[in-house]
């Protein structure tokens, strides 16, 4: 089948591709754009360890086609934090021991991020419910709740002082 | 998990959609949120030569609120249900049904439309659609047309929609009395091993009227007319309720699965059944 054209806006840049409509977006990013953060897990819409976001959405990357990216604004972990510059999740989840392999945490850290721009101050239930979608083989989940509700407690008191 | 080779359709309009399916007819078919045909291609299990993506359809998205009729664009997701404020203050059961669908991500994706024309008895819209006496309407070649959500289905993804249809909406009229939607599954994420809705409008100390349906307990959604039969006129006592989940346990056929045998299925059933009733009537 012909490849064709792609263009998307991946952590901030345009990005174009040439794909075959049946790549998965997971296989795109990770392979052709060399953004290995978000992991394959399951393979099979499950465990999370894919999610990105897009258009504002936490989403599956092993669930959509490349293609049906065409034009939609992509966030990775990659375009969360950097090695020098952790982001606030990333610093609270090393913190507070919220991985132990890491193979989750990209897809955690992503989906968190998404969960707390809706919920900017969640209970420990709602970061529950919030993060059904993501498996960890490790922790046990509970220092990932605990990472996620000293992060939300450190970026509400960090913009309470802006005011 | 790669899937075979297809042609991708993005069409912005519903005629460009329709003008793709009436040229590939059986090798073409729509995509919604995907995450039901997507799974689906990636085993092979279905063969899409032609995939028609309705994301750039704007027709096909939005609540629509009219007096007391509800009317969802297919493309409207699980997500944008949950959110919408004033869906919730007009048919509050629709929340409560899709915080139970699947996981956070699924529901960013996964359509109402795709989650009703799918036709897998695993879905969890179409009992709630059965129980709400919804109407879903297609459009074709030859025009628009309305089906009853109770005459929908006909077996395990089979559904009254025709090949070259396209579901555009679903209506339904805004319910009045208490609701409930009860749904036992085996973790967090998962289908029903058995789920019921129920509405049950009151009048005085009795049942005015009730509605009863059920997911995932037959290769089709069940509408028990028998439960509500034995509901209306009684004062929901513990008599009534269990005369009613007995008449929509005649009503089911679950069979076995990873999920547990037909028995453990059945016990299952009467539980959530008796407690869908017992919170709709605690709320009418
Ligand atoms: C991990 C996981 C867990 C899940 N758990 C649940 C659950 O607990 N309960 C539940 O109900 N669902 C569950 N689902 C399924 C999910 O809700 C799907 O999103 C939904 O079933 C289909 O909606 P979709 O928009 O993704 O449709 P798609 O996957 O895009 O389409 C499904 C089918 O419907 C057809 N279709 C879609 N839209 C239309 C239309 N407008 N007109 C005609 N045909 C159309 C497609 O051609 C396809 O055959 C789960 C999915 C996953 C991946
Ligand atoms: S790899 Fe996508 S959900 Fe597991
Ligand atoms: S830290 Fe190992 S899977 Fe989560």
């Amino acid at each position: 089948m012909t490849k064709q054209i792609v263009e998307m806006m991946v952590n901030g840049e345009t990005r174009e591709v040439m794909v075959e409509p049946r790549e998965l977006l997971i296989y795109v990013l990770r392979e052709q754009l060399r953004l290995t953060g978000p992991h394959v897990g399951c393979e099979t819409s499950h465990c999370g360890a894919c999610t990105v976001e897009i258009n504002g959405k936490s989403v599956k990357s092993c669930t959509m086609f490349a293609v049906q990216a065409q034009g939609a604004e992509i966030t990775t972990i990659e375009g969360l934090g950097s090695p020098d510059g952790l982001h606030v999740l990333q610093e609270s989840f090393k913190e507070h021991h919220g991985l132990q392999c890491g193979y989750c945490t990209p897809g955690m850290i992503t989906r968190a991020h998404r969960l707390l721009q809706e919920n900017p101050n969640p209970t420990e239930e709602e970061v529950r419910f919030g993060m059904a979608g993501n498996i960890c083989r490790c922790t046990g989940y509970q220092n990932i709740v605990k990472s996620i509700l000293a992060a939300a407690a450190e970026i509400n008191s960090a913009s309470e002082a802006a005011q | 998990m790669i899937p075979p080779s297809f042609e991708y359709h993005r069409p912005t309009d519903v005629a460009g959609a329709l003008a793709v399916l009436a040229e590939h007819g059986d090798d073409a078919r729509v995509l919604a949120g995907g995450h039901s045909l997507i799974p689906m291609m990636k085993l092979r299990m279905a063969d899409v030569p032609h995939l028609i993506d309705l994301q750039d359809v704007a027709a096909l998205k939005g609540i629509e609120i009219a007096g007391d009729q509800i009317t969802i664009g297919a493309m409207t997701t699980q997500h944008e249900l949950i959110a919408s404020d004033a869906l919730h203050a007009a048919a509050p059961i629709i929340r409560e049904a899709a915080l139970q669908i699947a996981d956070p991500q699924v529901r960013y994706m996964g359509t109402i439309g795709g989650n009703v024309a799918n036709g897998d008895p695993g879905n969890d819209m179409p009992g709630l659609m059965q129980c709400l006496d919804a109407r879903f309407t297609l459009e074709g070649a030859d025009g628009t047309r309305t089906v009853a959500a109770r005459s929908f289905y006909e077996a395990a993804y089979m559904t009254d929609r025709d090949d070259e249809e396209i579901l555009t909406h679903i209506s339904f009229a805004a319910p009045r009395g208490g609701y409930a939607y009860e749904k036992q599954k085996r973790k967090i994420g998962d289908y029903a091993t058995a789920a019921c809705a129920a509405l049950i409008e009151r009048e005085g100390d009795k049942v005015a009227s009730a509605s009863v349906a059920m997911t995932n307990l037959s290769d089709i959604p069940v509408f028990s007319e028998a439960a509500a039969a034995a509901l209306a006129g009684s004062a929901c006592d513990d008599a009534a309720v269990k005369a009613a989940v007995a008449a929509a346990l005649e009503d089911i056929d679950p069979t076995e699965d990873n999920r547990g045998p037909v028995e453990f299925k059945m016990h299952v059933a009467g539980i959530i059944i008796s407690r869908a009733i017992q919170r709709a009537w605690s709320r009418a």
